[in-house]
């Protein structure tokens, strides 16, 4: 059980009495309200259909459908398994990994008929927010981070290893590190200095080491790069594979997805500040500048190293400046985001080209050469640009005074390593068990035959063309 | 009669195109196809793989002509093809035994 929240519930149940002074507890904010409810959605459309899109379009055209498919199934398998037990062991109290289950199956939330309602902490005191909006916000964030993972077993998986795995790793993977980064009692419990050090212990337990990451570098990139180059080396190298042209079958399809993910990612990381505030519109404009950035970045270094300046170039430059950028959103100033997105650029370019030939695995799509590569670029990146020096706005050091501070660069960065350090290992290591069991129970991949007629024709019985 | 096909440029289609109706064929099929010749491919890169693509798009043109005008068709599509780069194309004459009008039953020279 989550006390802090389940004091403030009983508040607010208890301002329908009029014997009550109502006026001691604050309501949330419709502004505030209204600004997550379309930052939610729009990071649903960053899954389907944008990621579904800019996936689908890298693969030849026998295997389009299956991409779309597993992401739209991913997609809707994760948000109900958030609704069932997610939601409640990634954010409520329990030990400093793992939440606790007063909220399964979201009970908890609020008396629908009375109009009553729990409430979450944002990052202002005073300033609560509907749990059930922060439920769902965050649904569609565990959402993302499962699909993101598909590129890496693309055009070979067995559809129902996929589900399994994703259920495995969502489970035992996801969830964990979401809890580790971002749980924590909410600053209207920090009343009193005497309260704090229990209060922190409370917290996860990267959040305790003072790790920042605004909208999830460690919890959705770095995790989810990860856990796909893990699956790309246990599922092993497509048919063909360095042999046979695999061409993208529609870079049309994938322009318009990363286009799409860009509009979606400005739900992603502004609104992660939990609020219509400053800190979200500093946050947004992050997120604009540093995707141009490694467009411009990812164009031009492509053009010099390798002779062509290419629309997949543009386009993987922008996926890799929104990746670095979001742990940083909201924890840098302007300075970081040119700098975070020029890296991002350069780096995860050397991510799919030079690195990705010393790995040898067929990481179909890059997941693990531009989320990994850009998630760790952007989270150690944070630790530096947070710094007051460099343009940034430090962190609240203090919750009982809201003063804010900045350890020092190295103190930062080392718990910046730290936090990905953790996460490449956790979610590598779950994302190796969750294939093993995928593996036993159906088998991971498709036979020869079935893999050359292509995943469309095969697993799910149609075509994606008519021609 | 003859059966002129030609192997062309694809952007070369439209010069090709008036070029035979000013030669007086009044009719022609026309295919895309791909194929490699002395002019080579080109490779293409996606990120970090890179393709070797040996297949060349190009437009391959039939058309049926009577013998006396053999001669002024080539140079018509000559004189509309040519870039005078490697790839301008090919074209080749074959004998053709018999042609038939389907809606007329009109055949010979008649037919085309």
């Amino acid at each position: 059980m989550n006390p802090q929240r389940a004091a403030r519930l009983s508040l607010a149940a208890a301002c329908v009495l009029p014997a009550f002074a109502c006026a001691a507890t604050p309501q949330p904010d419709k502004a505030d309200t209204a600004w997550m409810l379309v930052a939610t959605a729009l990071v649903l459309l960053m899954s389907v259909p944008a990621l579904a899109l800019f996936y689908g379009g890298l693969v030849r055209s026998k295997n389009m459908l299956s991409v779309l498919m597993q992401v739209f199934v991913v997609f809707s398998l994760v948000t109900v398994l958030w609704c069932v037990y997610g939601y409640s062991f990634a954010f409520t109290q329990g030990s400093a990994f793992f939440g606790g289950t007063s909220r399964l199956f979201l009970t908890g939330l609020g008396d629908t008929f009375r109009d009553e309602w729990a409430l979450a902490p944002t990052f202002s005191k005073a300033t609560p927010m509907y749990e059930i909006v922060f439920v769902a916000f965050q649904a569609t964030f565990a959402a993302i981070t499962c699909c993101l993972i598909l590129g890496s077993l693309v055009e070979r998986v067995r559809f129902a290893a996929v589900l399994i795995f994703v259920a495995i790793w969502f489970s035992l993977g996801y969830l964990p590190v979401a809890h580790m980064v971002w749980y924590w009692p909410g600053p209207d419990a920090y009343s009193e200095a005497s309260q704090v050090a229990s209060l922190n212990a409370s917290a996860g337990y990267i959040w305790q080491m003072g790790a920042l990451d605004f909208a999830g570098g460690t919890v959705v990139h770095i995790d989810a790069g990860v856990a796909g180059l893990v699956g790309a080396f246990l599922l092993g190298k497509r048919i063909g594979w360095g042999r046979e042209v695999m061409r993208p079958h529609s870079l049309t399809m994938t322009m318009i997805g990363a286009s799409l993910l860009w509009f979606g990612w400005f739900g992603f990381n502004a609104g992660s500040a939990l609020e219509a505030n400053a800190s979200a519109a500093l946050a947004f404009l992050n997120t604009y500048l540093a995707t141009a950035c490694a467009v411009l970045a990812w164009t031009f270094a492509e053009w010099i190293l390798k002779g062509k300046p290419s629309m997949l170039g543009a386009a993987s430059g922008a996926v890799a400046g929104l990746v670095a950028i979001t742990p940083a959103a909201g924890n840098v100033g302007i300075a970081g985001a040119f700098v975070i997105g020029v890296a991002a650029g350069v780096i995860c370019l050397w991510g799919v080209t030079a690195l990705k030939r010393r790995i040898a695995a067929d990481d179909s799509l890059d997941v693990f050469g531009v989320h990994a590569v850009g998630g760790i670029t952007g989270a150690l990146l944070t630790g530096v640009f947070n710094s007051p020096d460099l343009g940034g706005p430090g962190a609240v050091q203090d919750w009982v005074t809201m003063t804010r501070g900045y350890p020092g660069i190295l103190a930062q960065l080392w718990s910046q390593v730290k936090a990905v350090g953790i996460t490449v290992a956790w979610s590598a290591i779950v994302a190796a068990a969750a294939c093993k069991i995928a593996d036993t129970a159906v088998g991971l991949r498709v036979n020869e035959e079935q893999e050359r007629e292509g995943l469309d024709i095969h697993s799910h019985g149609e075509s994606a063309y008519d021609y | 009669m003859k059966l002129i096909t030609v192997i062309i440029r694809p952007f070369k289609l439209d010069d090709v195109r008036d070029a035979l109706t000013e030669a007086g064929v009044t009719g022609v099929t026309v295919t895309e196809v791909k194929g490699y010749g002395r002019q080579k491919g080109h490779t293409e890169l996606y990120r970090g793989a890179e393709y070797v693509v040996d297949f060349v798009p190009k437009i391959r043109l039939e058309t049926a002509v009577p013998d006396a005008r053999v001669d002024v068709v080539i140079d018509a599509i000559l004189e509309a093809a040519r870039t005078d780069k490697v790839g301008d194309g090919k074209i080749f004459v074959t004998p053709l035994d018999h042609a038939v009008r389907i809606r007329t039953g009109e055949i010979g020279e008649d037919a085309l």
